[in-house]
């Protein structure tokens, strides 16, 4: 009798719970709460953390071979599939007007990858090997996808954190980009009124994907799986033709996508897993890799200023680190602080998209080169 | 003088902020657009009075649409 009740206990999670489950268990409260009450990234972080809660439950299985979360942790991103599902979606809301009709924008979202190689570089010297560091840099590039596509390639055990990381620190944009901006720039330079953009064709907007995938693609070949997925979801949005695969692309497989996304991310946080030393690190080389992303950006701009007649506000810049449109509104800001005449919103979208495709591409050199 | 106000870029007007005849200084605000989400106030070029208000909230305004009018 005292047999079977013991045995009927130990089946239970009680006595096999740890200290470090009901740490972990706080730490997804935190965020959860920053998600619901302070509206930070709430689409994904309330799966990502509702993963952490349920992942740190004893006995469930959840994260075994076979388990629930570990099929849609092995089968939606350890493989790779989700996050190019992600960008598909991404591709068929992202107007790139603003990058045709200022080609020079593309250089701005290249520089702020500076942001990645930076913290990877710093990364190294903390001690990271360099399939981590890698995957730590590409942080900086403020694109949760992309994160977690190269975390799942070369470091699996760090995609918790990482994309913790990637996360909330782009819902941090707006206290980021401005102390770096105000550093950087001048009253008189962020008071610079830009040119008017002129207006792009619908011709301009079709080609514009497939002249993109032609060059990147060809130049890294390992972005392929996310910047061929986005370009197809652009042309889904830019051809007019497909008006019910662009919506399903950019609705409803991606809310479909996001909770699966969400839930095996969070579900990589175990205790052993998340609660290291390495952890605090990853959070302090992402702030690191963000500041200097938007630091390239500016001062990428203003040394192209120096060559070119056709003048960019260097603000601008900073909308580089991808995180859109969060980046490209705060840059509007900080240039109608400055001057309010001054509406940089769309030109900073120029630079803001351009940095989704440049954090692609850097994951790509990444990959190339890493493997 | 005549001073159009132009939307800056391509939006939905939320509001124009001023009612014809009242003074407006130049950078005070007149009208509303929203933008990639974000709500963008639109600030007078120039100080003046308005004498006619030539867009609707609701309307979807671009660089070319007259907003409003400042003499």
């Amino acid at each position: 009798m005292l047999e079977q009740l013991t045995q009927v206990i130990n089946s239970t999670g009680f006595l096999s719970l740890t200290p470090g489950n009901l740490i972990m268990w706080i730490i997804a409260f935190i965020l959860m709460y920053l998600a619901i009450k302070k509206g930070v990234e709430p689409l994904l972080l309330v799966p990502i953390s509702f993963g952490i809660f349920a992942a740190n439950f004893p006995l469930t299985g959840l994260m075994e071979q076979g388990g629930l979360f570990y099929m849609f942790f092995h089968n939606g991103i350890q493989n790779e599939l989700i996050p190019p599902l992600i960008f598909l979606g991404l591709g068929a809301m992202t107007d790139f007007g603003p990058v045709i009709a200022n080609p020079k924008t593309l250089l701005l979202g290249a520089a702020a990858q500076l942001g990645v190689y930076a913290a990877f570089f710093t990364a190294l010297l903390f001690g990271f090997d360099i399939a981590e560091a890698a995957v730590i840099g590409i942080i900086g590039g403020a694109d949760g996808p992309t994160t977690i596509f190269l975390s799942a390639n070369l470091a699996p055990h760090l995609m918790g954190a990482v994309s913790v990381a990637a996360y909330s620190y782009m819902a941090l944009v707006p206290l980021i980009i401005p102390p770096v901006a105000r550093l950087l720039t001048t009253p008189k330079e962020r008071a610079m009124v830009m040119k008017q953009m002129r207006p792009v064709s619908k011709g301009e907007k079709i080609l514009f994907p497939l002249l993109a995938s032609l060059v990147i693609i060809l130049l890294v070949p390992k972005s392929a799986p996310l910047i061929a997925m986005f370009m197809l979801g652009n042309l889904f949005m830019e051809s007019g033709v497909v008006q019910r695969l662009t919506d399903v692309s950019r609705n409803e497989l991606m809310n479909i996508v996001t909770i699966i996304l969400g839930l095996g991310v969070g579900a990589t946080m175990s205790a052993e897993n998340f609660l290291k030393p390495q952890t605090i690190y990853i959070f302090i080389l992402g702030i690191v890799a963000f500041a200097f992303a938007s630091a390239g950006g500016i001062l990428i701009a203003k040394i192209m200023n120096l060559f070119t007649t056709n003048k960019v506000n260097p603000l601008i810049g900073a909308a580089g680190v991808s995180a859109v449109p969060m980046a490209a509104r705060v840059v509007h800001q900080l240039g109608a602080e400055a001057n309010p005449q001054n509406y940089l919103l769309m030109h900073a979208m120029g630079p803001n998209v351009a940095g989704v495709i440049g954090t692609a591409v850097a994951a790509g050199a990444f990959l190339t080169a890493i493997h | 003088m005549a001073t159009p106000v132009n939307s800056p870029m391509v939006g939905k007007l939320v509001s124009i902020d001023v009612n014809v005849g009242d003074q407006v200084k130049e950078n005070d605000p007149v009208a509303t657009i929203e933008a990639m989400k974000m709500y963008v106030k639109i600030y007078a070029p120039a100080s003046g009075t308005v004498r006619e208000i030539k867009a609707n909230p609701g309307d979807v305004v671009n660089p070319d649409t007259v907003i409003l009018v400042l003499e």
